[in-house]
């Protein structure tokens, strides 16, 4: 295949709570609106790659949609599942077998911090009985030892919630639209210290469906050619501390799987993270946006007190951060969180961001997922 | 004494971590793997805490078997030096009293202190403690 994959028809269910609606029609519902978006009929998409984590299988979608006979895979890949449905789409459509498909993700957990089981993650079953299969657990001993080693505050974290929920106030997919003061988010009780309840996002649900060409197909259609310059995938190295992870090598937590799917992304589109206009980094809670700014190249490790406190990451700063609000304000619905981050992208590089635009005409956007137990996916587009 | 599971402590007295090193490499994890490429090794009872929380609310059954009545308990990685940092309940301390770098030692806590016959689990607590 000449040229890029481009992204040529975006589609979202708000996210949040939806009683009456299934993860699936979540889903169906978001496809249907990137379809309109690109301007062609569903017989038309040629494959399709869907992620749920604990909605259903996607590919039962094709009922509604229509039983077209089409190639549709489902994936499942912890938190990174709607980032590797977009990387094996992309492939897909690089591999010249075809011009036109479809990337969706969709999701609907139940109330309540994700409870895992020991035996999904090849752990022994005392593990998770004494207490310690807990993802907020483990982001909070996380960020307590990177606070340590790099002199950031909880203000920080705060900050972090504060612009989330600022910036989701319009983002009409995001679910927590109201704005949250400083003193609140400090002093809402702890969930896990140094977390308090405003700096961990919720599992949610919600849909979002893209619609993937070839750069030849994407001239035809007559869209704006939204580029995908770069998706990558990874999953840990040595070194890396993970969620549930008995232990840990001695001066680990350093090497991750988002240092190395950031850099291969970097190396593929040929640009650096000083280029990049905007970004989208998970944010499961405050303190991972806040290493996340570090692992992906954007800053150093302990940079990020400054930055945070000189507004670098709002909308009108230097490189504005999570512009929806992210996964604070709109939830983890797994299986479509990473789309949303490339929905968000493309709605920002077409100019459509309403009072969340980012100023100056942005023409690159950079997203990231991470996920149990030590998985990675980043985008870079380009318009 | 009735340790959570087979195999993740010694019947020594006082008991030690039994970690896992990997006979390729030398890599020591936390518990031993069951796989021929790790043979079983006693890990140091002593260590110093390299990070923590404070876990407040009661986490969800299955897979938790603790005690319905919560109440919030500290965890914490522990680094054993020159081996490895392994995860365990930290005990014997004041939430406000923890700190990253403190020196500790392994004992056993039980994982339901009301229990008759308690299922007991590794903890750490602040070095040199009354036993």
């Amino acid at each position: 295949m000449s040229g890029d994959v481009c992204i040529v028809g975006v589609g979202i269910h708000p996210f949040g709570r939806t009683d009456g609606l299934s993860g699936l029609d979540q889903g169906v519902f978001a496809v249907r609106q990137a379809l309109a978006d690109a301007g062609i009929d569903w017989p038309q998409v040629q494959f399709a790659y869907g992620s749920s984590d604990a909605a259903g299988n996607p590919d039962t979608m094709v009922e509604r949609l229509g039983l077209t006979g089409v190639q549709f895979i489902n994936v499942r890949n912890g938190c990174a599942a709607g980032g590797s449905a977009l990387f094996s789409a992309q492939m897909a459509i690089k591999s010249g077998e075809f011009e036109i498909g479809l990337a969706v993700g969709f999701d609907k957990h139940p109330r309540g911090a994700f409870n895992a089981m020991p035996a999904e993650y090849n752990l022994p079953d005392w593990y998770g009985e004494a207490g310690y299969m807990i993802t907020t657990q483990f982001f909070a001993a996380k960020i307590m030892r990177y606070m340590h080693e790099h002199g950031i505050s909880q203000t920080s974290l705060a900050r972090v919630a504060n612009k989330a929920f600022r910036n989701a106030v319009h983002a009409p997919h995001a679910w927590r639209r109201e704005p949250v003061d400083m003193e609140t988010i400090l002093e809402a009780p702890l969930v896990s210290d140094p977390y308090t309840k405003y700096m961990f996002c919720s599992p949610a649900e919600g849909g979002v469906a893209l619609i993937l060409a070839s750069e030849k197909k994407a001239r035809e259609l007559g869209k704006p050619l939204v580029r995908l310059k770069a998706a990558t995938m990874r999953t840990r190295p040595p070194k890396s501390f993970e969620v549930f992870a008995p232990s840990i090598d001695i001066g680990g937590g350093t090497a991750t799987a988002t240092r190395i799917a950031s850099a291969d992304a970097f190396r593929m589109a040929g640009i650096g993270p000083e280029d990049i206009a905007l970004a989208q980094l998970q944010d499961t809670e405050c303190g991972a946006e806040i290493m996340h700014m570090a692992e992906n190249g954007f800053c150093k490790d302990g940079e990020q007190e400054a930055w945070l406190e000189q507004g670098r990451t709002e909308i009108g700063g230097a490189l504005p951060v999570n512009t929806d609000g992210g996964c604070l304000a709109c939830g983890e619905p797994i299986g479509a969180s990473g789309l949303r981050q490339v929905y968000e992208n493309v709605v920002q590089l077409r100019g459509d961001g309403g009072g969340r635009q980012v100023p100056g005409n942005p023409k690159t956007a950079y997203s990231h997922v991470y996920g149990a137990p030590g998985v990675s996916a980043v985008t870079i587009l380009e318009r | 004494m009735r340790v959570i599971a087979e195999g993740i402590v010694t019947e020594d007295l006082p008991p030690r971590l039994i970690g896992g090193r990997e006979r390729a490499t030398g890599r020591v994890v936390f518990p031993c793997p069951d796989a021929s490429t790790y043979e079983p090794v006693a890990l140091s009872r002593t260590g110093t805490l390299w990070s923590y929380t404070i876990q407040r609310y009661r986490p969800k059954s299955p897979p938790y078997a603790g005690p319905e009545a919560f109440r919030p308990w500290p965890v914490g990685y522990v680094e054993l030096a020159g081996e490895v940092i392994v995860e365990a309940r930290l005990a014997d301390v004041a939430f406000e009293d923890i700190r990253i770098g403190m020196p500790l030692e392994l004992t056993m806590i039980p994982l339901d202190p009301e229990a008759a016959e308690p299922v007991m689990i590794p903890a750490f607590r602040p070095a040199g403690a009354a036993a």
